[in-house]
């Protein structure tokens, strides 16, 4: 479980974030929204100490984030950036980077074990041994995915990470997501412009506004009204066979 | 059973893996090739049956002297100073971001020739033996002196690159430009030196930077070695580390790199060693940049394998360099760091057209 409690963050003096406060329970897919430069990226980054926040705490089973060392924290939270850097790395070596927090000196058998499982269970063992920059946009996300999960997190940050995929690599991400999250009770919060994604993948969603929680709530509660609020458009939401979908406009 | 006591299942991956260790011993046996060969040109023509009897002090006394006393610190010299320079460019491209760094191309090699030579010239470190004019050579009597500061000439260097790299928009090109310009700054205050100096001091220091690995004594050896293998050292323990900063510094951090720390601590052991370096045989160019771009093309961007593989890889390039000095216009000896720069730059060139995207 996390719980957010009054985070703030400023880039100098302009505030960014200020006050945020939710919990999410473990195995959770948490959305968050809002429109560009609401905070979202800078959440997900004080939520992992990336950025150090100005004000309130981050604890995670009731343990505080910042009394956590850096090798405590690493095998707490994993991070997913919004853009990653296809280098000329290998996929294994790149998963098995995310046993870092764990290897000592050398690599463990566990830690070999646990990259070829996650590698099986993400489908890319025929792409083990290729650079990362021979991959497509949905094979290195899974990639990026992979190594966040062998970090064992207890919670899992995405930052936009169906940003650059097409519609079927999108679905195909977020359903993913959803279901090792549940698998591994894992607490996912994912950075997300896709309403409708949001609406059918994550079981919570925290809507931001000028860097402020405007609201929390289960994708069964987002009404047009809600969505004016935050992102200043005309929307409704429409029920199509038992599921809601947003209609811009 | 325990996942701990299974066999690793991953075949390819492993023989991925073996494929790298052959790479490090094929680097081992060209390095050793390179000594040999190191050890064999020469006026004296020596063979492979006669030097490797005197390396270990048997055989003609005329052959023992030779080798041991002027061939064997030459090899020993281009060995730690290749693997210094080597090692320092393959972290400071890490650290930086940025494929075009080196001691050379980013200045630290120039603050840390300005450092000596104002040492020599200013503080008296260094004296000239052989006579004076063209002939002159240096000794260096003051080590401790002359490598502080050169120490604090690189470090100088490097602290307005990892200034300049936390700037936003700082580009490689932007920071390899601004190597260019603080080497102009060196190179000119060097220029200032040598003007208040007198005319011999002028001739020997500036034949001093020509760069000569046969000025280079056992002590002074032993100090770039020792250096150089306790940085070696550093940067192999934060290996991973390395492997995490490719990914960016973002998930460096989500990782457990502590990239405020390492950053700087990085810069620091690279200026240090390419500036001792420098202190003891003057400016060698390009083995710093050209010696990690191999290596990546032979074992990947993996530190694991990396940082060694570039560290053999930048010995066996200035013994070959220190070969060819010899044997092109023999009995003449080439000055080296001319060699170096003479053949790096095309490549510098071609690296440069080849990531053409950079602005």
């Amino acid at each position: 479980m996390i719980e957010i409690k009054d985070l703030s963050f400023a880039y100098g003096k302009t505030p960014v974030l200020s006050g945020v406060s939710f919990t999410a329970q473990a195995g959770q897919c948490v959305g968050i929204l809002g429109n560009n430069g609401a905070g979202k990226s800078t959440l997900v980054s004080c939520v992992s100490r990336i950025r150090t926040p100005a004000a309130g705490e981050v604890r995670i089973d009731g343990r505080a984030v910042g009394d956590m060392g850096r090798t405590e924290r690493a095998r707490t939270i994993a991070y997913v950036a919004q853009k990653n850097e296809a280098g000329r790395s290998t996929v294994f070596d790149c998963v098995l980077l995310g046993r870092r927090p764990y290897i000592r000196w050398t690599v463990s058998r566990k830690d070999m074990d646990l990259c070829r499982d996650m590698i099986a269970r993400m489908g890319l063992e025929a792409l083990q041994l290729r650079t990362l920059d021979e991959l497509s946009g949905g094979e290195l996300q899974k990639v990026m995915l992979a190594r966040a999960l062998v970090q064992q997190p207890k919670v899992l940050l995405l930052d936009e990470p169906t940003s650059e995929l097409d519609p079927r690599n999108q679905y195909e991400m977020m359903a993913l997501v959803r279901q090792l999250a549940r698998e591994r009770s894992v607490t996912v919060l994912i950075v997300i412009h896709d309403l409708n994604l949001a609406l059918r993948f994550c079981d919570r969603l925290f809507f931001l506004r000028d860097g402020r929680g405007w609201r929390y709530c289960g994708p069964e509660d987002v009404d047009g009204a809600l969505i004016r609020q935050v992102y200043g458009i005309d929307a409704r939401v429409a029920d199509i066979d038992g599921r809601k979908f947003v209609l811009i406009g | 059973m325990s996942m701990e006591d299974r066999p690793i299942p991953d075949a390819p991956y492993r023989l991925y893996i073996r494929r790298k260790w052959l790479v490090l011993l094929g680097m081992g046996l060209i390095t050793a090739a390179a000594c040999l060969a190191s050890l064999m040109a020469g006026s004296a023509g020596l063979t492979v049956g006669q030097v490797v009897p005197a390396v270990l002090g048997r055989g003609p006394a005329q052959t023992v002297a030779i080798v041991r006393g002027v061939r064997l610190p030459r090899a020993a010299a281009a060995l730690a100073v290749g693997a210094a320079l080597a090692v320092s460019g393959c972290v400071m491209q890490c650290v930086l971001r940025n494929p075009l760094a080196s001691a050379s191309t980013l200045g630290v090699s120039q603050g840390a020739s300005f450092g000596a030579a104002a040492a020599i010239i200013c503080l008296g470190a260094g004296t000239q033996i052989n006579g004076g004019g063209s002939g002159a050579a240096l000794t260096i009597t003051h080590p401790v002196t002359v490598t502080l500061c050169a120490f604090l000439g690189g470090m100088t260097t490097t602290v307005v690159i990892l200034l300049l790299s936390r700037l936003r928009g700082a580009t490689p090109a932007v920071m390899v430009l601004a190597g260019v310009a603080v080497s102009s700054m060196f190179t000119g205050a060097t220029t200032l030196v040598q003007y208040f100096a007198d005319d011999v001091m002028v001739a020997t220091v500036v034949h001093w930077t020509f760069g000569s690995l046969g000025r280079a004594g056992w002590g002074e050896i032993g100090l770039v070695s020792l250096l150089t293998a306790l940085a070696l050292a550093f940067f192999l323990w934060r290996r991973w580390d390395f492997n995490a900063l490719e990914s960016g510094t973002g998930t460096a951090r989500s990782l457990g790199v502590p990239v405020n720390v390492l950053v700087p601590v990085s810069m620091a052991l690279c200026a240090l060693i390419a500036s001792v370096s420098v202190a003891f045989v003057g400016c060698i160019g390009f083995v710093g940049l050209i010696a990690p771009h191999i290596m990546r093309r032979f074992v990947g961007e993996d530190f694991r394998f990396l940082l060694p593989g570039t560290a053999l890889c930048g010995a066996s390039l200035l013994l070959g360099a220190d070969v060819a000095c010899r044997t092109v216009v023999s009995p003449a000896v080439l000055p080296i760091g001319a060699l170096t720069s003479f053949l790096g730059a095309p490549l510098f060139l071609y690296l440069i057209m080849r990531r053409g995207r950079l602005r």
